[in-house]
Order: structure tokens, then C-alpha cells, then sequence
């Protein structure tokens, strides 16, 4: 998906590893630790094991080398899981300083007024309000976001979309929005600022891949909530334990009662947890989609409804030729061959898409005459043509002009051709030898390739797409039908648009669109997941709450995975975290009241070595699976679009099962090594 | 073993032939369209300053159910301390002490009805019948308001209502309790049973010698007992006692009566939330529970214990603290309906199970009750657990949860994981105090980890509004009368508001249409997830103290170690 060529490290490069191993002795700060319910127990459980540990050792007692070996493995527990968060945002910060690096240090051309583009003055972009005036001319980088309001300027984008050729801005229309740290190839541009100083696009990028001012999402405030309290049942069970072990007269020493407590508490999910937000904050920067919010990432993947604008989205937004349909007594052939010579020097898609189609159809191989004469469209005559040497002369046109050219109504025959054309959405263009009308050229819409697999792709994560177009109702339900959308909006005007998101909504539906014209940005305000075109106009963007660089508008697909792959690798790594408990108690209790009650043996079905060192090994396990997961958490678990109930078999199945399965086998591994090294 | 499993299988098959019907004619109930009793109930309502028409927010609602409690809380205790200048007292009881009519009324206004006083020898026939009799009815037409509540929550769209509790009570207890509690009175009374106010009457026994036997009105109060999930028992011994269960017919009909209503709440809430495949799917949940609980127990005594092995016939099982006449299928039946449905009435004391079985018949307890469980608050215990699974299945399927189209989001994951809490700090917390102040130790009757299980039993049938006794355990302590009587609270209370908060707040958002998205919550796939969420859940908070207790005992019984 990306075009970036800085900042691809692999998950775990050394560039990243380094840095972010020391950064995660650094977020041992209990201000840093407090954000995270789970870990920072774990942090102060750890500080009470070690205090245990050392007047253990101090005091020469036998609990004292397993003491200490359980103390060390707690605070891996936590720098483990700070090294998740901290590796997160490394490969983000990584990113963000291939941004920064395109900021432009230079001092803004700041104008007085539009009228006269000689009284400049330089000053720092830090000291620029919106609404005021820049000049930017060639070779400058721009240095603020902004609408141009004179001037028109080809621009290379390529520092925030990776696209390396340069793109028209000009005043006006949907093409009029710059941002800040592109770079000026040719010509100058006058920019009304629309961006306080640090709040530009740029500088929003930089915040969200860097995590810097990342807020939690809903769903991970529920998540927190959920982890938190099957702490605070855990934290019940454990401190309750010394009371019920004491009816045998058993007592549990204090470092065991630590260990059972983190390793129960979930802090597999606790920890990963925000490297898991990050990282698909930067999945989706990865994708040159910025997000305004976390929530609307969220929302992506909740969608129910898409509503997606038919030209440049589902068809190519060119009309091309589709067929060559010959009037009664004119072969095809003769009639793509007229059609061939008309259109040789024609530039548009139109015309090369006629030259197209003749090749295709009957291997005609374009062959201009050196002295034929091209008669260009014209609104006046609203046809085009050639005028060969040997005097004749091909038009080509709308069906009333070429009516008129050839001083005669159409034929019947002719007429219903292009009525047929007509009604099925496509458009006929008539072509003439010398007045005399051979046929007619069907254009058609042309729907994209593979969008209709993506529709259906959609339609399997449950998504209803609905086209939008201004076409009338029967060109529409043609196209829809051809594109396979479920649903279509002819004749769209900004009202209806945003009538249809309200209906939507009062469904209880969530609705994405995108849209780039300052029309759309009403509907873009009001749906649920907006993403406005960066081609567009500062209201769209302001509208959206999703910005794509690419200004793709199949992007949403894009988006729609990410945030669904965020939620799945919350849920299926919440899962295994909570299944591994049932392992742990297998390991920690035989080993705890074995003593008192040797029958329980029979709990122990791992055949740890000893009840030291299946604590010990528990504990171990508990800090290493961070480290093992921290891939998953960075990449994000595999998501192929599916049903919700094959998902959640598979999901349950790998992370479920799994999660209970994999520490039995994990725990025990350890503790033959444990057991070799001798260390309890 | 044969007669074993087909009775059982009878017993299964009655249970739903009565709780499908049952569950259609309570939602209609709770719907306004049963109306034979209309002027009764208009009557009633409008002596309560209230009428059908009229809504309550959760708040109001969960405010309307505390005040009738601590009302009905108030009255029985006064009933039970001033018995001996109250009518009706045949025998001359004398008031209860406070701490005793506390634990008391508590019990049985939180539909526990944990019995620390001994029925035929402490109260007066006024206490029973107009004391605990009335709050059998209305403690359970309570709980049964707050399902019918939380089903209307989710079934409604973008509404603040969610009905109104003195309608819900009034209508739970004239059209479903009262008639339910007449026709089974009526059946035990043609039984057998009881049903007189004379206090005692003096008999011959077979060897000559004379004997004092206590009646009084048993058979109604024994109807409604099973009926409302209520359990206390007019005899001391419970349904162990011949008055109180005297014939195998009796003991069948108890035990279907005991599940009828919290299995029947199953479909009463598919057909009020408008999909009746989610009441199926939920009935389908706690059935499984139920049948795997009843496996354990019954193949545990069936087992018999380990160190009796060749002293007696090993195909009678372990019939300690059994009745002859009911034998290890009657009892163990009714062990799992009774601990599985919140119920607490026994047949054969549990604490005289084998440590497996016992244990078994005490996790269906610690699940929460929530294996059918009390009448409607079995199910909104089981509604939390879904909230639960739901969330873990949301996240997994990409999603932001969502369960009947509502939004499952912070607020409904912070009350439900409130409700997590209830029973680690009624059992685990209040256990562990008892033992370390000494108290636990001086009323458990058995040394070893039996004791423990004796006093881990107590507690959990407390918070768990179970009321059954292990027995073994002197309840009736200052200490224990209200350390019980605060899990009670916590065990009714601290599930019932949050449940009502989320009613309350589901209620209030927009249903969303079920898309190939969306995570269907009545298939079998949903119904494995919640079973596992249950189960782990349960496992993780009790396998400690279960391992101390029951396991230890069981293993070290296996090891011929006696204690």
C-alpha cells in the first residue's frame, strides 16, 4: 500500500529495539506507569518482591535466591511491557522525523493584500495567523496548510504522500488545498493560511504516529475497565489465600503470594495494550490516511453503510467507447473505420478510448494521412472531426448537432439507437461520413476493474454500499447493477446526501463517506466516519475526521480493516491473556499446598521439577510471552474479511484454545531449564 | 442407572414441556395481557398511588425495589423480635434476638431465606405465615420485576422507561406466583402434606412410646418455597423431613417446581426482547451448566467414598445423609436443581456428599447462580455474563460489541465487571475474615478441609441467595448472623442495580440492525463462548479455596488420610 520509502524497519530492527529498550527503563516513572491500571500493579507488586526478597537475603533465609530470581522476572514483566509501548512508538517516532524533516525552516512570504504580490515581508510561520496572506514561488517548500487564492502552480506532494509526481493547485475548485511541506516545482501561488501554527496537517501526522497525544479509544476505556476489575478479583482472591491456606497450617510466604497475583492479573493484554493502539495508528498513517481522532478509526470498523461517489471512485469518471452500432446498410466495420479517422488526433479519453476500441474490434492499425486535418470539439458545434485530403470530412458528434449538420432528422432506425444508448446510461456519439450517418459509437461509464470483488468483500464484513451520483435513475441503477453496489442515490444533490446519512442513521446505522468538494462537507460532517480528499477544499477537510493523502476514495476499504484490526487484536490477545490463566493455577497451587496436602499432586499435570522452580518457571513464562507477542501487537492479528461468526470461531480457536493450550507446554519448557540450570 | 437416566430424562423433558408454555404466559404477564385478576390489580395499584400506565425510569425503578425491601425488611424484623406479643403463637417462642431477626429478615427479604433459626422450634406460626410467607411471594415477584425490567430495557428503542416496578410486582405475584403457589399447595396437601394451624399433635409410635410431632401450614408455604426460588424450609430439616416431602411424587414435583419459573424466564425473555432464538439460546447455556452439574454429583455418589470401598454394596452409592426413599438420583437431582436454581431447599443434607459432589453443588452456587438461578434475577445474572462474552466476542470479530443491536461500550462493561466483584468479596472476603478472627473455626463441626468447605459453603449460599445450608456450620452466631446477612445484601443487591443501571442505559440507545457483521448471540458458537466465559470466570475465583477444601479433602480421602 505505501509508497513511503523512509522509516520501514522491520518489527523488531535494531534502529527501534536499541532506543526503545532504554526508553523502557525510562517509563519506569510512576507518573508514565499510572496510565496503565494492569502494569503498574504489577510495577508495585514488584517493588514489594524485591523489598521481600532483600531482607530475605539479607536475613540469609531459604526463600532467598528464588526470592530474588522472582523479583527480577516481575520487573521484566513491566519493562517488557514498556518495551512494547516503547517499540510502538519508536517506529512511529521514526516516521514522525521523516516528517519533521520536511518542514520548512525558511521564513514565510507574508503579503499585505492580494493586490500587489511585491510587498512582501519574512517572517517566521510560528508568527503567521490564519487567514493571512503567503507567497510561496518556485522551489519553496509551503510552509503552512492553506487554500490558494491566486495562481495556479504544479506542487510534488511526494514528502506526505510518497507520490513523486507533481499535482496542479490552483484557486478555486476542489484542486485549491496545500499543505504544509510540500515543495513549489514551477510557477508561484499566493495562500491564504487556514492552519494555526502547529496545528497543521503535518503537525497532526507527527502527533499520531509518535502516540504523543494519543487518547484511548472507547472500546479500549471498556477494555481498561474489564482488565481492571478481573485485577481487583484477582488482587481478592490472592490476598484472601493466606487465610484459607492457614486452615491447614499452611503458610504461603509473601513472594509466592506476589508471583501468583502477576501472573493471574492480565498483564499479557496490559501490556501490549498500547502498543497495539499505536501501532494501528501508524497502519493506518502507513495507508496516508490521517486520523483526527482514535474514535473515528474505531468507528471505521464498525460501519454499517458506505456511501461512495460513482465518478473517480466506481468508474473511471471517463466515458469510454463500448461499442460501434451501425446505422441500416452500413457494415460496422465501415462505421468503426469512420469512427477510427475521426478520432486519431483526438486527445481525450474519449477519442483514444474510440481508437481503442476500433484496434480491439477489427485490428485497425491507426494510420494518420499526413495532410488530414483535425477539427477539434467546440461548444459551439458541439462535434469534432477530420477533414481528409481527398475532401471528405468525418464528424463526430452529439446526436441533435449531427441532426443539424446533415440538414435532416434522424433516421428512425438511427433515433432508437440512440434513444436505447440513452436509457441505458450510456452516451451516443454519432458519427457522419460527408453528412451522411453511418452509426453511432456507444460511450459508456466505464466501471472499474476489481471493484466488484471489493464490493463484495464488504458485503461479507456486513457493509451495504450505496452509490451517490447525480446521473438520472436509470443510468444510475445500470451502473450500480454493473458495479454490484446493493443500493444506488441518483440525482444527488447535497440535501438528498445528507437526508439519506440522517435516514441511515435513524436506523441506527453507522454511515462512512467520503467526498472532497466543499458541498460534500455538511455529509461529511454528518456521517459517522468522513474522509475527506486531501485534493479538497479546506471545508471538506475540515469536515472529515479522516484525511487521505492519496485522495483514493476506495481508501475507506482500506481504513475499514485497520480499525477492525484493532479491535481483534484487542479482544483475541485479551483472550489468550485470560485462557493462560488456567495454566498458571495448574502450575502454582499444587506447588503451594503440596505441603499440606500431598494428594494434589494430582493438580501438578505438568510434572514440574519442584514447587520452587514451577513458580519460578510461571513467572518467567508470564514476562516472556509479552516479548512473544509483541509482533502480533505491532502488526496486528491476520484479519481476511470474513463473517463475524467465522472470524470469532477462528479467533476463538487460535487465541482461545490456544491461550490455554500454549502455557502448559510454555511453562513446562521452562521448567526443564530451569531445572538444568539449577536455579531452584 | 438405567432407571437412573430415564427418570432423568423424564424429569429434563417435564421441565421444558412446563417452562415453554410457562415463559409465553409470563411475558404475556409482564406485557399487560393477562387480565383476569384486573380489578385486584388496579385496586392494589392504585392503593399504591400508581397505575399501569405509568413508566419509571432505572432510577426510579431500582429506587421503588429498594425502598419496598427495606419496608419489607423493617415489618419482618419487627415481626420476628416482638413474635412472643403477636398472635398466632401456639407454643409461647419467644422474640428473636436481634442479630438472629436481622440475618432473618435479610434472608428472606433477598430471596435467600438461609434459615440460621430452626423452623418448628424458634418461630410462631404468625412469623411463618404472615412474616416469611408474604416475602416468599413478594422477594420473589421482586427478583421476577427486575428480569421483566431488563428484558424491556434491551427490547426497547431509545427510550428512558423500563416499566414499572409496583406494576411488575403486583402482576408477578396475583397472575404467576399466587395461582402457581394454590394449585401446588392444593397437590402436596392431597399429598400428604400438612396444612393446619394446630401446632402439634402427640403420637404412638410403633415400639409404644409417645412422641411430639410439630405441624402447622406446610404445605402452603412449602408451594411457594419451591415456586420462588425461595427455599426455607417450615421444618428445621427441610424437605429432608417427611411432612415437608412425604412421598416420591412430592420430591419429583418440588424438584420440577424448583426450576419451572428461572427455566421458564429463558423464553419469557426471548418472546419480550422479540427474538425468541436468544431466550433459546440462553435456556441452551444453563441447561448444558445444569446437566454437567448433575453428571458430577450424581457420578460422585454414585461413586461412592473411596474408604468405605467393600464395606458396603457399591451399587447403593454413598447414602450418607440421604433418605432412604429418595437414594442417590432423588437427592442428587434435587442437589443440583436447588444449588443450580438459587433455591436452597434440601433433601439430603450436602454436607454429607462426597467432597466432589459437594463441591460440584457449591460452584453451581459460585457461578453466581446464574445455572437458571433465582427467579429472574437468574437470568439478568446470566444477562451479565453475556454482556461479558459479548464484549470479548465484539472486540474479537471487529466490532464494537453489540448484543440485541445495542452498543455495548464503557459504562455497561464498567457495571457488569462491578458485578464480577460480588461474589469473591461475599465468599473469599467474608470467609477469610471469619477465619481470622476466629469465628469460622468455632462453628465448622468438622476438622480438615472439610470444615473449610463447611464454612465456604455458608457464604456462598449467601451471596449467592442460595439459602441452602451444607449444614454442619452453627450459623447462629452474633458474628455470623451478620457477616451472612451483609453478603445477602451483596449477593441480591449488588447485582440487581447494576443490572438495572444497564437496562437502564441500554434502553436509552439505538438498536442497530443485525448485518453479516454482526455477531449472531443465538447460535451455538455464542452459547460455547458464554459457558467458557462462565466457567472461567468461576474456575479462576474459586479454584483456590476449592483446592484447600474439596479437592484436598477428596484427594487425601482417595489417600486414606482422614482428618
Amino acid at each position: 500500500m505505501s509508497k513511503h520509502s523512509p522509516a520501514e524497519y522491520g518489527l523488531l530492527a535494531p534502529e527501534i529495539a536499541g532506543p526503545a529498550a532504554i526508553q523502557a527503563f525510562r517509563k519506569l516513572d510512576p507518573r508514565s506507569l499510572a496510565r496503565n491500571p494492569v502494569i503498574f500493579s504489577t510495577a508495585l507488586v514488584s517493588l514489594v518482591a524485591t523489598v521481600l526478597a532483600a531482607r530475605e537475603a539479607m536475613a540469609g533465609g531459604p526463600n532467598a535466591f528464588i526470592g530474588i530470581q522472582i523479583a527480577v522476572w516481575l520487573w521484566f514483566t513491566v519493562l517488557f511491557a514498556n518495551f512494547a509501548e516503547a517499540v510502538a512508538e519508536g517506529r512511529g517516532k521514526a516516521r514522525a522525523d521523516a516528517f519533521r524533516a520536511t518542514k520548512s525552516a525558511a521564513k514565510a512570504k507574508v503579503l499585505a493584500s492580494l493586490k500587489d504580490r511585491t510587498a512582501v515581508s519574512a517572517r517566521d510561520i510560528a508568527r503567521v495567523e490564519v487567514g493571512e496572506l503567503i507567497l510561496v514561488e518556485a522551489g519553496d517548500t509551503i510552509p503552512t496548510d492553506g487554500e490558494v487564492m491566486e495562481g495556479v502552480a504544479s506542487v510534488d506532494e511526494s514528502a506526505i504522500t510518497g507520490e513523486s509526481a507533481p499535482v496542479i493547485r490552483e484557486s478555486g475548485g476542489d484542486r485549491s488545498s496545500v499543505t504544509g511541506g510540500t515543495r513549489l516545482v514551477s510557477d508561484w501561488l499566493v495562500v491564504r493560511v487556514t492552519a494555526r501554527p502547529g496545528e497543521t496537517f503535518l503537525d497532526r501526522m507527527i502527533a499520531l504516529v509518535e502516540g504523543a497525544k494519543r487518547q484511548k479509544t472507547p472500546n479500549e476505556i471498556a477494555l481498561d475497565i474489564l482488565l481492571a476489575g478481573l485485577t481487583l478479583v484477582f488482587l481478592l482472591v490472592v490476598v484472601t489465600l493466606p487465610a484459607f491456606a492457614s486452615w491447614s497450617g499452611t503458610q504461603v510466604p509473601v513472594i509466592y503470594l506476589v508471583a501468583l497475583f502477576v501472573t493471574l492479573i492480565p498483564t499479557t493484554i496490559g501490556g501490549l495494550l498500547s502498543a497495539i493502539g499505536i501501532a494501528g495508528m501508524e497502519r493506518l498513517v502507513k495507508a496516508n490516511v490521517v486520523a483526527k481522532s482514535g474514535r473515528a478509526v474505531e468507528a471505521a470498523g464498525d460501519i454499517d453503510v458506505l456511501l461512495l461517489d460513482k465518478t473517480g471512485t466506481i468508474t473511471f469518471g471517463n466515458r469510454m467507447a463500448d461499442a460501434f452500432e451501425p446505422a441500416p446498410g452500413v457494415s460496422e466495420r465501415e462505421l468503426a473505420d469512420a469512427a477510427l479517422l475521426a478520432s486519431l488526433a483526438d486527445e481525450t479519453p474519449e477519442g483514444k478510448s474510440i481508437v481503442e476500441l476500433a484496434r480491439r474490434r477489427f485490428d485497425l492499425a491507426p494510420a494518420p494521412e499526413a495532410d488530414a486535418q483535425f477539427v477539434p470539439f467546440s461548444a459551439h458545434t458541439r462535434m469534432s472531426g477530420v477533414d481528409l485530403p481527398g475532401g471528405e470530412a468525418i464528424r463526430k458528434g452529439a446526436s441533435d448537432a449531427m441532426a443539424a449538420l446533415s440538414g435532416a432528422p434522424l433516421s428512425p432506425a438511427v433515433d432508437q439507437i440512440v434513444k436505447r444508448i440513452g436509457s441505458s446510461g450510456g452516451t451516443p456519439l454519432v458519427v457522419a461520413r460527408d453528412r451522411r450517418v453511418l452509426g453511432v459509437i456507444h460511450l459508456k461509464d466505464v466501471v472499474k476493474p476489481a471493484i466488484r470483488e471489493r464490493f463484495a468483500e464488504l458485503r461479507r464484513m456486513g457493509i451495504r454500499t450505496v452509490m451517490i451520483t447525480g446521473d438520472n435513475p436509470l443510468t444510475a441503477a445500470a451502473i450500480a447493477a454493473e458495479a454490484g453496489v446493493d443500493d444506488f442515490l441518483a440525482e444527488a444533490t447535497p440535501e438528498r446526501k445528507l437526508e439519506l446519512i440522517r435516514r441511515e442513521q435513524s436506523e441506527g446505522r453507522l454511515v462512512a463517506m467520503c467526498g472532497d468538494g466543499s458541498n460534500d462537507a455538511p455529509a461529511l460532517a454528518q456521517a459517522d466516519v468522513g474522509v475527506a480528499m486531501n485534493t479538497g477544499t479546506p471545508a471538506a477537510k475540515e469536515a472529515g475526521n479522516l484525511i487521505d493523502l492519496d485522495s483514493d476514495p476506495t481508501k475507506l476499504i482500506e481504513i475499514v480493516l485497520v480499525g477492525k484490526q484493532l479491535l481483534i487484536s484487542r479482544g483475541a490477545l485479551t483472550t489468550f491473556s485470560v485462557a493462560n490463566d488456567v495454566a498458571k493455577y495448574f502450575a502454582i497451587l499444587p506447588a503451594l499446598f503440596l505441603a499440606a496436602y500431598p494428594g494434589l499432586g494430582v493438580l501438578d499435570v505438568m510434572g514440574l521439577g519442584s514447587p520452587q522452580s514451577a513458580i519460578l518457571s510461571a513467572v518467567i513464562f508470564n514476562a516472556l510471552v509479552i516479548v512473544a507477542l509483541i509482533p502480533i501487537a505491532l502488526k496486528g492479528v491476520r484479519y481476511t474479511p470474513a463473517s463475524a461468526s467465522a472470524l470469532l470461531r477462528r479467533n476463538l480457536l487460535v487465541y482461545g484454545l490456544g491461550g490455554l493450550v500454549v502455557p502448559f507446554i510454555g511453562i513446562k519448557a521452562i521448567d526443564l531449564l530451569v531445572d538444568l540450570l539449577h536455579l531452584a | 442407572m438405567d432407571n437412573d437416566l430415564l427418570q432423568f430424562a423424564l424429569f429434563f423433558a417435564l421441565l421444558i414441556a412446563i417452562a415453554v408454555p410457562l415463559g409465553a404466559y409470563m411475558a404475556a404477564t409482564f406485557a399487560g395481557d393477562v387480565r383476569f385478576l384486573a380489578p385486584v390489580e388496579t385496586a392494589l395499584l392504585r392503593a399504591a398511588g400508581t397505575a399501569a400506565t405509568t413508566e419509571q425510569r432505572w432510577t426510579s425503578y431500582a429506587l421503588a425495589l429498594l425502598a419496598f425491601n427495606a419496608a419489607g425488611f423493617a415489618l419482618l424484623y419487627l415481626v420476628l423480635v416482638f413474635q412472643d406479643v403477636l398472635p398466632l403463637n401456639p407454643q409461647g417462642f419467644a422474640g428473636l434476638p436481634a442479630h438472629l431477626a436481622f440475618n432473618t429478615a435479610i434472608s428472606f427479604v433477598t430471596n435467600t431465606n438461609w434459615q440460621s433459626y430452626g423452623g418448628e422450634t424458634t418461630l410462631s406460626n404468625f412469623s411463618q405465615m404472615v412474616g416469611l410467607t408474604t416475602q416468599n411471594f413478594v422477594s420473589a415477584a421482586a427478583g421476577m420485576a427486575v428480569a421483566a425490567a431488563v428484558a424491556r430495557g434491551l427490547a426497547a428503542r431509545q427510550s428512558k422507561a423500563i416499566g414499572n416496578f409496583w406494576v411488575d410486582l403486583t402482576r408477578a405475584t396475583l397472575y404467576i406466583l399466587l395461582p402457581g403457589a394454590i394449585v401446588l399447595a392444593l397437590v402436596f396437601a392431597v399429598c400428604g402434606m400438612p396444612q393446619t394451624l394446630a401446632a402439634a399433635f402427640d403420637a404412638t409410635t410403633l415400639e409404644g412410646g409417645r412422641q411430639t410431632l410439630a405441624v402447622g401450614p406446610v404445605a402452603s408455604q412449602v408451594a411457594i418455597k419451591q415456586l420462588g426460588t425461595n427455599g426455607g424450609g417450615f421444618f428445621n430439616v427441610n424437605s429432608a423431613h417427611p411432612f415437608e416431602n412425604p412421598t416420591a411424587l412430592t420430591n419429583f414435583l418440588s424438584t420440577l417446581a424448583i426450576l419451572a419459573i428461572p427455566a421458564a424466564f429463558c423464553f419469557t425473555y426471548g418472546r419480550m426482547v422479540g427474538d425468541r432464538r436468544q431466550g433459546r439460546a440462553l435456556f441452551a447455556a444453563m441447561a448444558l451448566l445444569f446437566v454437567a452439574g448433575f453428571a458430577a454429583i450424581y457420578a460422585a455418589e454414585q461413586a461412592g467414598n473411596p474408604l468405605q470401598a467393600g464395606l458396603v454394596d457399591a451399587g447403593t452409592g454413598n447414602m450418607e445423609g440421604k433418605e432412604v426413599r429418595f437414594g442417590v438420583l432423588g437427592s442428587t437431582l434435587w442437589a443440583s436443581a436447588t444449588t443450580a436454581a438459587s433455591n436452597g431447599s434440601v433433601n439430603a443434607m450436602h454436607d454429607s456428599f462426597t467432597p466432589l459432589g459437594g463441591m460440584v453443588a457449591m460452584l453451581n452456587i459460585q457461578l453466581g447462580e446464574v445455572v437458571f438461578g433465582g427467579v429472574g434475577v437468574g437470568l439478568t445474572g446470566m444477562l451479565l455474563f453475556v454482556i461479558l462474552a459479548v464484549f470479548l466476542a465484539g472486540l474479537m470479530v471487529g466490532r464494537t460489541p453489540e448484543y440485541l443491536g445495542k452498543k455495548i461500550e464503557a459504562r455497561e462493561v464498567k457495571l457488569a465487571a462491578l458485578t464480577l466483584l460480588v461474589m469473591p468479596l461475599g465468599v473469599l472476603v467474608l470467609a477469610a475474615l471469619a477465619i481470622a478472627a476466629g469465628t469460622a473455626q468455632a462453628s465448622v463441626q468438622d476438622a480438615g478441609p472439610h470444615g473449610l468447605s463447611e464454612l465456604l459453603y455458608a457464604y456462598s449460599s449467601a451471596t449467592g441467595n442460595n439459602g441452602s445450608a451444607f449444614a454442619g456450620f452453627s450459623a447462629n452466631t452474633a458474628w455470623h448472623n451478620t457477616f451472612l446477612g451483609i453478603a445477602m445484601m451483596l449477593g441480591r443487591f449488588g447485582y440487581i442495580i447494576p443490572v438495572l443501571a444497564i437496562a437502564g442505559s441500554l434502553a436509552a440507545k439505538k438498536t442497530a440492525p443485525a448485518t453479516a457483521g454482526t455477531f449472531p448471540t443465538h447460535g451455538a458458537l455464542f452459547v460455547v463462548l458464554l459457558l467458557a466465559t462462565i466457567l472461567i470466570v468461576g474456575a479462576l475465583t474459586f479454584l483456590p479455596v476449592l483446592a484447600l477444601g474439596p479437592i484436598a479433602e477428596q484427594v487425601s480421602l482417595i489417600a486414606g488420610r482422614t482428618f
